[in-house]
């Protein structure tokens, strides 16, 4: 079996005497969409903290695999792991550039590549054409991603005018013009309406099959996880509970229980059994 | 308003104002040889109140026939003319781009040349000038990377101190020693960048007010460099690319007037600072303009709106604020080197505190980031000085009291208008109909 595209070991993560993570494995492939779930305050946004670089976890190694080169993850400042490693998030409450328009958004996140092609400010400065020719090509990626996520027509409109679903595809746009092998989204339907939720599942699945990217994503609506997801990861209190298809998590009662609470007499129950 | 209620409430401000006025006009301290005696001046609270209570009931009538006038035309327009209506200035800065900078730059350069332009003209030309180039500097790292600099004025001191020294000891031309000013003011912008990369908005704020202050003192103190509050005189003037601007050019050498064939005249040089400055603060705007598009550029207007998603984004902060401190206070280098050879004297008191506050109401007055605002802002704020100088004593509260209402009227300051890097649709084209 090949490498996975990020594999998780023994991840802790330790805020002075709260443990947010504790000791949670798991692997997200390539071309798959990996989904972490669990109740309120149960450690997903701290995991996925600890996988873009914004923690440091306290134990444990995360392996990112591109390309047969791997890298180590908890060893890297935030902006390598973007830049370098290829992972790109999203955040639970949207961060964009507000002021920006919403292609610069998009150019922005082509930064390092711009970066080169301009020779580092100075060839750019000068009105090298190799500079003109690699900012048509970022214009072209950003159109690409505009044209996916419905938000070609208010390219030059200022992203923080645009409506909460609009920013939140936007997000997810601006993402992908990192060229990411792994995205994270935390909370990507959050506050979405069905439909919109319906057209996100459709957007991650695209995102999936044709740029076989892996996606790792935190939700609580149900109805995107069990839909569109090929594995799921719970988590409670820290700890991992279960790991498998969605199917499998559906019907596991450790699951069921760390949702719905346990009934009184489990213990006497799972005795008598 | 009823008029009894305007009656009532300009009765109610005159009363304020009468009851001010008590303790602050209503007595009057006299010589008296010995003792100092007080003299009471009632009649002066009595004028206080009238001018209150007229001016309260005038500006109440006004108030409201402005609502009054504003309701009829919102009934008249559609709500989206009526938008358009709202502010003339905010439609200025939209068009400020298009022709506001073109028209300003072309009275620039034909001012010396227009009938009044005298002396005194021209050299409140040059002065206004160079705070419009320290404007544009700093607005690279205040308008653009938002981080907020209240120490700039180090900087153009840098610049200043550079040029002095190095022309008097070391016998360097002005444009041999204008790079050398701008690469170490912009090394200073590195070492102040450092240490701070960490802080944001106010506690920025106090660090570089620190650096600003710290290189003021060292100015005063290091005396046998700098020369202490005593400052650096007899700085060289700059020559016209090599030919001076004198009426008997030393032996050997041609002047200025020789080589075009003129008259002597003192004002050839002042007309030739003009131009230089003006030429300096040309290639401050080219620049930033140019680099506002390129990714640097973008990436510091990123970096303002959200460090958390440029990080995210694979923007390294690090970098790219340090090049903002560092390109920042290069321009300010320039424009301090240019001061020193201007002036021909320099000491640390032109670089106090309240230059680099000066500036910083340039850049936020002219709406951050907006590079005609900032013209307009430098220009009054440099000019109004001037023009009060009659009233000096009311001078600071005639500057404050400007200041205030246009914080009160435009709080986004003069010009807020921010024009996109780059179009999908080009200008003018709109895009059919919105999303689907």
């Amino acid at each position: 079996m090949t490498q996975p595209l990020l594999r998780v070991e023994h991840l802790t993560m330790r805020f002075g005497g709260l443990i947010a993570v504790n000791d949670v494995s798991f692997d997200a492939h390539e071309g798959q969409i990996t989904a972490v779930i669990g109740p309120n305050g149960a450690g997903k946004t701290t995991v996925f903290n600890c996988i873009a670089g914004f923690y440091k976890p306290t134990v444990g190694r995360l392996t990112l695999t591109r390309n047969a080169t791997p890298y180590l993850l908890e060893r890297m400042p935030g902006n390598d792991i973007a830049g370098k490693a290829r992972v790109a998030r999203t955040f639970q409450n949207i961060r964009l550039f507000p002021k920006m328009t919403v292609l610069e958004n998009l150019i922005v996140a082509q930064h390092n590549k711009l970066m080169r092609a301009s020779g580092f400010t100075l060839l750019g400065l000068f009105g090298w054409p190799g500079y003109g020719k690699a900012e048509a090509e970022a214009v072209d990626l950003a159109r690409y991603w505009l044209d996916r996520t419905n938000l070609t027509d208010v390219a030059d409109e200022v992203a923080g005018s645009l409506p909460y679903g609009g920013q939140r595809r936007l997000e997810i746009a601006r993402a992908m013009c990192t060229e990411p092998v792994l995205l994270c989204l935390d909370e990507p339907a959050a506050g979405l309406n069905p439909r919109e939720s319906a057209d996100l599942n459709t957007l991650l699945r695209f995102i999936r099959d044709e740029h076989k990217t892996g996606v790792l994503l935190i939700e609580h609506d149900m109805s995107v996880v069990m839909q569109i997801s090929d594995h799921v990861i719970v988590l409670d209190y820290g700890r991992k509970i279960a790991d498998g298809t969605p199917d499998v998590v559906r019907n596991d009662p450790k699951v069921i229980a760390a949702y719905l609470g346990e009934p009184e007499d489990s213990a006497a129950v799972q005795g008598v059994v | 308003m009823t008029a009894a209620e305007r009656l009532k409430d300009a009765i109610m401000a005159a009363g304020v104002a009468a009851l001010l006025a008590l303790p602050l006009i209503g007595f009057e301290t006299v010589d008296t040889g010995g003792p100092l005696g007080i003299k009471t001046r009632f009649d002066y609270i009595a004028y206080a109140a009238i001018a209150v209570f007229l001016g309260r009931l005038g500006m109440r009538i006004a108030l409201d026939w402005r609502r009054n006038y504003r309701e009829s035309l919102a009934d008249k327009l559609d709500p989206v003319d009526a938008v358009k209506h709202k502010s003339v200035l905010s439609d200025l800065g939209r068009k400020a781009d298009k022709w506001l900078m073109p028209a300003l730059i072309g009275f620039a350069i034909i001012m010396p040349f227009l009938p009044f332009a005298n002396r005194t003209v021209i050299d409140l030309g040059t002065v206004v000038l160079i705070y419009v180039m320290l404007g544009w500097g700093l607005n690279i790292v205040v308008g653009l990377a938002g981080l907020l600099d209240l120490g700039y004025v180090a900087f153009y001191a840098v610049g200043a101190y550079t040029f002095a020294l190095l022309s008097m000891h070391f016998g360097f031309g002005f444009w041999e020693t204008l790079p050398l000013a701008g690469l170490l003011a912009a090394t200073f912008g590195v070492v102040l960048g450092f240490p701070v990369l960490r802080l944001r908005g106010d506690y920025l704020a106090i660090v570089t007010l620190g650096f600003g202050e710290i290189i003021r003192v060292i100015l005063l103190n290091w005396q046998p460099v700098t020369g202490g509050p005593a400052g650096i005189s007899g700085i060289p003037r700059p020559s016209f690319f090599g030919f001076p601007f004198a009426a008997d050019p030393p032996e050997g050498t041609t002047s200025f007037h020789q080589l075009f064939g003129l008259e002597f005249a003192s004002l050839h040089r002042i007309i030739f600072l003009y131009y230089l400055i003006l030429a300096l603060a040309l290639i401050t705007n080219i620049f930033t303009m140019r680099i506002r598009k390129l990714p640097v550029g973008r990436a510091w207007e990123a970096l303002r709106e959200d460090e958390i998603a440029c990080t995210a984004l694979g923007i390294n902060p690090t970098n790219t604020k340090l090049t903002a401190f560092a390109i920042g206070a290069m321009f300010g280098g320039f424009a301090g080197s240019f001061f020193a050879a201007r002036q021909g004297f320099i000491s640390p008191e032109s670089f106090s505190f309240i230059e680099s506050a000066v500036i910083l109401a340039i850049v936020v007055l002219g709406g951050m980031g907006s590079q005609a605002g900032i013209v307009l802002a430098a220009a009054f704020l440099t000019l109004l000085p001037e023009v009060a100088r009659e009233f000096s004593l009311f001078r600071m509260l005639a500057f404050g009291a400007a200041m205030v209402l246009i914080m009160v009227w435009r709080p986004q300051g003069l010009l807020a208008h921010r024009e996109p890097t780059m179009r999908l649709h080009p200008a003018g084209t709109k895009p059919g109909g919105g999303t689907p």
